[in-house]
C-alpha cells in the first residue's frame, strides 16, 4: 500500500477531521532519509491498516503544513488524533524503531 | 553456509563487494534498512572521486557502485545487523528481521556517525532547528540566520550550501584556522553569506519549541556571548561506528578498528574491517574504497587457504585409510 498525498487543500478535511488516528510522513523528493523510509511506513500502513493510516505531504508542494506544524527536518513523522499533533518522529529510522516509537498506536 | 559476508553500503562495502564478486566469493552484502549508501547518500556534488571529471552527485555515485558490485553476483539486503557473533570458524550475522546468516568470514564495513557537541539541549532541539544534515534540512531555513559548527570539509561544504537558503551563514570554529582543504576555504571565504567566529565553542543552545540562538564560550579569554541564530548545523567531525563489535574486536585508542599493518585483518581471525570505521585520519570515499579492495583481497586469500587446509584434511585423511 502507497501512502496516499495530502495536501495544503486538503489537510483539513482528511487529517485533521479524520476520525481515524492519521500519521502524517512530511517529506521532499531531494531527501535521500525521506526515501528510505517510505517504503518501511508503508509496510507499517499494510500492516496496521486497522489501527492507523498513513499519509504523506511533499513540503516543496505544501509550504503552509510544512511552516504551520515547524517542520525543519525531514523526513518527519506527524500523529494525529482529533485535530492534535500526539506524537512526533524525526529523522528515518529502521522499522522495529520507528515500531516501537509508535507502539502505542499500532497496539 | 556462505563465504562472505560485507556489512556496510558505502565506498568501502560495494568496493569489496565488486572484488569480492569479481572474484566468485558470491558476497551478501547488509546494507541498513534506512542507511543505505551512506554518508555519500547526504552529499550533493562530489568532485574529488576520480573517474568523474564533471563532479557526479553523491547518490549517483552510491547507485553505480551498488549496480556494479550487483553485476558481478554480489546480494544486497536492505535490513540492520543487530547482533554478530564473530569468534570461531562460523561468523554468525543476525539481522533486524531475526534472520541470522552464517559465513566463513566477514568484512566489517560499517563507517562513522557523526559527532555530537554533548549539549543537554542538542538532543531537545534536535530536528527543530539542530540538525547534522544541509542537504536535508536547509531547505526549511530559507531567510534564516545560520550557525555552522566546525573547521573541516564537511563544515565547509555545509555552509556553502546552506547560504544559498539564509539570510547569513555564520561559521563557529574553536580555533583561529581551518582544517578544511583549500579550495573548500577559499569557497567559504568567498561567499559574500558566511561569516567566520573565530575561537568560539558552542556551550548552550537557546530556546523552548525551535532554535532561537547559542552561548558561546571564547576558547581564548573565557568570555561567553549570545548570538541569535535560527538553526544549528554540526559539523564537528565523525566517529567511527563499532557499537556492534564492542567486546569482540580489539579498537585502536582513537576508537577505529584496530588492524594489523596495512591490512584489513582485525584482531579476530576470518572478519577484516574497512573504510572509516578503521580510518581515524583520511576518511574520503576514494580511500574507502581502497581499504575495501584490501579488505576483499585480505578475505579472499583466507578463504582460498581455509579451502586448501581443507583439501589438505581431506587427503591426509584418504591418506591415513
Amino acid at each position: 500500500m502507497t501512502a496516499r498525498a495530502v495536501t495544503d487543500a486538503t489537510f483539513d478535511q482528511e487529517v485533521l477531521k479524520s476520525d481515524k488516528t492519521v500519521l502524517v510522513d512530511f517529506w521532499a523528493e531531494w531527501c535521500g532519509p525521506c526515501r528510505a523510509v517510505s517504503p518501511i511506513l508503508d509496510q507499517i500502513a499494510t500492516e496496521h491498516s486497522d489501527k492507523l493510516e498513513i499519509v504523506k505531504v511533499n513540503v516543496d508542494e505544501n509550504p503552509q503544513l510544512a511552516m504551520k506544524y515547524q517542520i525543519t527536518s525531514i523526513p518527519a513523522m506527524k500523529v494525529y488524533q482529533g485535530g492534535e499533533v500526539v506524537k512526533t518522529v524525526i529523522g528515518a529510522k529502521p522499522k522495529p524503531a520507528l515500531e516501537a516509537d509508535l507502539a502505542a498506536y499500532l497496539a | 553456509m556462505r563465504q562472505l559476508i560485507i556489512i556496510g553500503s558505502g565506498p568501502a562495502g560495494y568496493t569489496a563487494a565488486i572484488y569480492a564478486a569479481r572474484a566468485q566469493l558470491q558476497p551478501l552484502l547488509i546494507a541498513s534498512s534506512v542507511e543505505a549508501g551512506g554518508e555519500l547518500m547526504n552529499t550533493t556534488e562530489v568532485e574529488n572521486f576520480p573517474g568523474f571529471p564533471e563532479g557526479i552527485q553523491g547518490p549517483e555515485l552510491m547507485m553505480s557502485m551498488q549496480q556494479q558490485a550487483e553485476r558481478f553476483g554480489t546480494e544486497v539486503v536492505y535490513d540492520d545487523v543487530v547482533r554478530l557473533e564473530l569468534d570461531g570458524d562460523v561468523k554468525k550475522v543476525t539481522l533486524g528481521s531475526g534472520v541470522t546468516h552464517e559465513a566463513q568470514a566477514v568484512i566489517f564495513a560499517t563507517g562513522s556517525a557523526y559527532r555530537k557537541l554533548g549539549l543537554s539541549d542538542e538532543e531537545r532541539l534536535s530536528g527543530r532547528g539542530v540538525s547534522w544534515c544541509a542537504t536535508c534540512d536547509g531547505f526549511f531555513f530559507k531567510e534564516k540566520v545560520i550557525a555552522v559548527v566546525g573547521g573541516g570539509d564537511s563544515a565547509m561544504e555545509e555552509a556553502t550550501f546552506l547560504s544559498r537558503f539564509g539570510s547569513k551563514v555564520v561559521v563557529i570554529h574553536r580555533k583561529d584556522t581551518l582544517r578544511a582543504s583549500k579550495i573548500m576555504q577559499e569557497r567559504a571565504f568567498n561567499d559574500p553569506k558566511i561569516e567566520f567566529v573565530w575561537n568560539s565553542e558552542v556551550v548552550g543552545i537557546t530556546g523552548t519549541d525551535a532554535v532561537t540562538g547559542l552561548i558561546l564560550r571564547d576558547t581564548v579569554d573565557g568570555s561567553e556571548r549570545e548570538l541569535e541564530v535560527g538553526g544549528l548545523f554540526i559539523a564537528i567531525g565523525n566517529d567511527a561506528r563499532t557499537h556492534l563489535v564492542h567486546g569482540q574486536l580489539d579498537l585502536t585508542t582513537e576508537g577505529t578498528i584496530a588492524v594489523d599493518g596495512r591490512s584489513s585483518k582485525t584482531s579476530l581471525t576470518g572478519v577484516f574491517a574497512a573504510g572509516d570505521v578503521i580510518d581515524p585520519h583520511y576518511r574520503q570515499a576514494v580511500t574507502a574504497a581502497g581499504s575495501g579492495t584490501v579488505a576483499a583481497l585480505d578475505a579472499e586469500h583466507y578463504l582460498a587457504q581455509l579451502g586448501d587446509s581443507v583439501v589438505a584434511e581431506a587427503e591426509e585423511i584418504v591418506a591415513a585409510h
